[in-house]
């Protein structure tokens, strides 16, 4: 080998070390995108094995009779959480809503459906449709046991994963930003 | 001819105007009225009771949940959704002038709860009886 072959070989070494960890960066970018905002790593659509949240979760648009009826029980979900045939199924089943009749006349129930599957997870690629948002790989990696200490769940303050507002104080809103995050104590 | 199709014309008019309309505000005792009105088509009827309301709201009907468990014991100040644990505004009309004033929410609430509670809907009688209940609670 010659000394230029090697200059070269180490060259490329380097480079190539030099893209690992770009890539890896801008990988961990992404893991925190609520913090630095739009537009890394949007392409890659295996992301949380494809089942991902919406971005937005929230449309800037929302709807009157959406916000009204969905809020009665619990906050009004944004609709990206979940894709667009998890909606269609908890419209469907609204008369059993986890052990609750939640029962709605045909015509709020089309208009609700409607703004539901208009604006449900865009980023959302596996063909799986839970019925619970805290059943999605991007919410049980988000919400782990590396994210959140067991204890937190236990907290009476928080009761249940589907209690976004306990922690997420804008959940209402549809911001779940790292910063408008306060665990009870 | 003139003048009756001038009257048809006129209960169109009425009958559109009402339809448009999705829910008329109504007070509690007018919304009592029309309970009463379907419960004097059932036999043997005989007028509602805010007592016999009082104890069918605070029972638990074979399932896990009374009327109580979210609204409370006291319809006079907030309850609490038991699984979910969001507030629900009192549900006594002296404590809330919004209950019972939209004959469609009301339709609604009896439907979906008397379901979680009963596992079936509830007769006029056991809704009127819980609404005299409810319109006997103080502030």
């Amino acid at each position: 080998m010659t000394i230029q072959n090697q200059k070269f070989l180490r060259m490329l070494a380097v480079a190539l070390l030099a893209m690992g960890v770009t890539i890896s960066a801008a990988q961990a970018d992404d893991d925190r995108d609520e913090r630095s905002g739009e537009g890394h790593g949007e392409r890659s659509s295996g992301k949380y094995g494809g089942e991902n949240r919406g971005k937005p979760v929230q449309p800037a648009q929302t709807n009157a009779k959406f916000q009204q009826e969905c809020s009665t029980c619990h906050i009004a979900y944004a609709p990206g959480l979940l894709p667009a045939e998890s909606w269609r199924k908890v419209m469907a089943g609204l008369d059993k809503h986890f052990g609750s009749d939640a029962s709605l006349t045909d015509r709020e129930n089309k208009e609700i459906t409607a703004f539901l599957v208009n604006n449900a997870s865009n980023r959302w690629s596996a063909p799986t449709a839970p019925l619970r948002i805290s059943e999605s790989i991007w919410f049980k990696r988000k919400h782990d046991s590396h994210e959140i200490s067991p204890a937190v769940w236990k907290n009476p303050l928080v009761k249940s994963p589907a209690n976004c507002a306990a922690c997420h104080l804008q959940a209402e809103r549809g911001d779940f930003s790292e910063r408008n995050i306060r665990m009870p104590k | 001819m003139f003048r009756i199709f001038h009257a048809s014309g006129m209960a169109l008019v009425v009958v559109a105007g009402l339809a448009a309309q999705p829910a008329f505000a109504e007070t509690p005792s007018e919304i009592l009225a029309s309970i009463q009105q379907e419960a004097a088509g059932t036999p043997g009827f005989q007028g509602f009771s805010a007592a016999r309301g009082e104890s069918f709201f605070k029972a638990k009907h074979g399932g896990e949940w009374s009327c109580a468990s979210c609204h409370t014991e006291n319809t006079a100040v907030q309850g609490k959704h038991a699984k979910t644990g969001k507030v629900i505004q009192p549900l006594a009309p002296s404590a809330n002038a919004e209950r019972f004033t939209d004959p469609g929410k009301v339709a609604k609430w009896f439907k979906r709860n008397c379901n979680d509670v009963l596992d079936r809907v509830c007769t006029p009688q056991e809704k009127g009886d819980v609404l005299a209940y409810l319109l006997s609670v103080k502030k």
